[in-house]
């Protein structure tokens, strides 16, 4: 394999299989230094054990890869000296004050005593957690415990940082602190890979995505592309009675093809190739009785690009990520 | 969980700060295998610290067993609480002590349920060293539980007849089984799915072997296979050398299988618990 002194992530053919189950079945990867490169999929697609081969927590069994151009197989060490991770779990430690975690990390990464409790002041400060410092985590809100595991992955600033579901379960405003401080992490200059299955946090954030389903990657592309390649425009339709949506579905099937229902009940959007077939499409709505509350003409979703690619939408996949890691029980 | 969503959620994280934090850490070198296991034994100190209930747990049953024992069958089976509780006291800090190592596989298991482990993974430091730092940290744990015992022993009347420095002895040589012990209930930690499950099969092992060896009857009075079996266990040996290192008359045969057992223990557990922890 030739290396790129441009790509930070280099993945040919991995593969891994936990029993029958091949969880990651050929996944080809190229992500660019510097960038944010998300990595979307429903629950169960592979994201996780493909994020855990690269962060060297477990071995591929066939395919290789390079983090920063060092071997994930052979330069295991090598490369775990210059990525963190911040796994699905805050990985954390309940039972220790946030201020004793960062010290835990800094110690661990080599930092003197004084110098891994001034690191953590810092971080603590930055990532507004000074109030919280000497509280046990498990007394933290779910917001502040992921602020503290990122945390947690910069006490030496990593060159590439693996990012598992950084928001799954946070509220919107602890969720924008996140994509914040995942913009600033770019902006010093970290390389981000980021699993996550919100299409629009990798809408947001990435300058490239790989789309995964079923342990392979579907398609791959800057968020503009993947768009495009679906269709040129995207019509939405709220109406103003859900009662309506059979026949609205039915109108506009008719008149454009292939309806999407949206979680909204009264909702649907349909591909669209212009603004005049959309227009008339509406008024072929009017003319059927069924009243509309608001339409409109955009870009296509990364949902309807999901729905393109795989044929089922992206919420609607099993929830059973085989990795050996347990999810989460409130304990 | 968040029982309290605290104030102190509403500071963001402000972009500046955060930008500022992550551009000023140079890599310093990595740590050495001694200093990244150490770590790890503070982190266990900490917990001791913060969460005191675990070894509250592990110290109340045998307290209550010492109590129990002395005061309703003492009399009944050494003649008088005092040369009971002679007999039993050695046993008693054996078997709080080997009751102790359970919650390693246990703390093992919790920290693989949370995630933790594969932060720890992550890092470049020494590869075993999350585990042989939380065993050293346990075996302080060890120590304060024994000391707890010994202590209430002596509130009690025991007077050991080598005096400290036999007290100190025992206590060291338990400390040294305790740790090779350990290593059984880490691997256990690793192979099963919740720390609920660890602490069942831990205990459903070391409980009976603790009433099936001398801590705290004389097996002179059991049926001959029982007492047989009582006789090769190594629990039973371990009681006996620590009677004999706290009256002063130890065989030096008694602390040498104890010793080899401990390595025998650490030998075979050590690895194999290393080996699951990479792939865990």
């Amino acid at each position: 394999m030739t290396t790129h002194p441009s790509l930070a992530v280099e993945a040919t053919g991995l593969r891994k299989s936990y029993g029958e189950t091949r969880a990651v079945d050929g996944v080809d990867l190229a992500v660019r230094t510097g960038s944010i490169y998300g990595v979307l999929g429903p629950n169960g697609a592979g994201k996780t054990t493909t994020i855990r081969m690269l962060a060297t927590l477990v071995r591929p069994d066939a395919g290789s890869a390079r983090v920063l151009g060092r071997d994930i197989v052979h330069e295991a060490d090598a490369v775990r000296d210059a990525v963190s991770l911040t796994g699905q779990l805050a990985s954390v430690d309940e039972d220790l004050t946030g201020r004793e975690n960062l010290v835990l990390l800094g110690r661990l990464l080599g930092l003197r005593r004084a110098a891994a409790r001034a690191r953590a002041v810092e971080l603590l400060g930055a990532f507004g957690l000074a109030d919280a410092a000497g509280r046990l985590v498990k007394h933290y809100s779910g917001g502040m415990r992921r602020r503290l595991d990122i945390a947690a992955s910069l006490v030496v600033t990593p060159r590439l940082m693996f990012l598992d579901e950084p928001t799954t379960g946070l509220d919107p405003r602890s969720r924008n602190q996140v994509w914040e401080i995942i913009r600033a992490l770019v902006a010093e200059g970290t390389t981000v890979l980021l699993c996550t299955q919100y299409l629009e946090e990798a809408d947001s954030l990435a300058d490239g995505i790989a789309v995964i389903d079923h342990g392979r990657v579907i398609a791959e592309g800057t968020p503009g592309q993947l768009k495009r390649s679906v269709g040129s425009g995207s019509l939405h339709v709220r109406l103003l009675d859900p009662d309506q949506r059979p026949a609205a579905q039915q109108v506009l099937d008719r008149a454009l093809g292939s309806v999407m229902l949206e979680p909204d009940p009264a909702a649907l959007s349909v591909t669209c190739p212009d603004a005049d077939r959309a227009a008339l499409a509406v008024a072929e709505l009017s003319r059927a009785g069924v009243r509309v509350a608001e339409f409109a003409l955009g870009q296509p979703s990364l949902d309807e690009v999901f729905l393109a690619l795989t044929g089922h939408p992206a919420e609607e996949s099993p929830p059973d990520e085989p990795s050996p890691v347990e999810e989460e029980t409130a304990s | 969980m968040s029982a309290t969503p605290a104030s102190a959620d509403a500071s963001p994280a402000d972009a500046d700060a955060v930008r500022a934090a992550i551009s000023s850490t140079p890599r310093p070198p990595r740590a050495s295998a001694v200093s990244a296991a150490l770590t790890f034994g503070w982190r266990g100190m900490l917990k001791v610290k913060h969460v005191p209930e675990q070894l509250l747990d592990v110290t109340v049953t045998p307290v209550m067993f010492l109590l129990l024992f002395t005061y309703l069958f003492g009399g009944a089976i050494a003649g008088s609480t005092g040369d009971y509780l002679d007999y039993i006291l050695p046993g008693i800090l054996v078997m709080t002590v080997l009751f102790t190592t359970v919650y390693s596989g246990v703390a093992l298991n919790t920290d693989v349920t949370r995630g933790v482990v594969d932060r720890f993974r992550s890092l470049p430091i020494w590869r075993p060293a999350p585990l042989v730092g939380s065993l050293l940290g346990d075996s302080v744990r060890y120590l304060v539980a024994g000391t707890v015992i010994i202590v209430l022993g002596v509130a009690l009347g025991y007077r050991p007849g080598a005096g400290v420095g036999g007290v100190v002895a025992a206590l060291a040589l338990v400390v040294v089984f305790a740790f090779g012990l350990s290593w059984i209930f880490t691997t256990l930690g690793l192979l099963m799915r919740s720390p609920n499950a660890v602490m069942n099969a831990g205990f459903m092992g070391i409980f009976p072997l603790t009433f099936l060896s001398n801590v705290f009857v004389d097996p002179t009075t059991l049926p001959a296979p029982l007492e047989a079996f009582v006789n090769a266990n190594p629990i039973s040996i371990l009681a006996t050398a620590s009677r004999g290192l706290m009256e002063g008359d130890a065989h030096a045969g008694d602390i040498a299988v104890v010793l080899a057992v401990a390595v025998a223990l650490t030998a075979v557990f050590a690895p194999v618990t290393t080996r699951l922890y990479r792939r865990s």
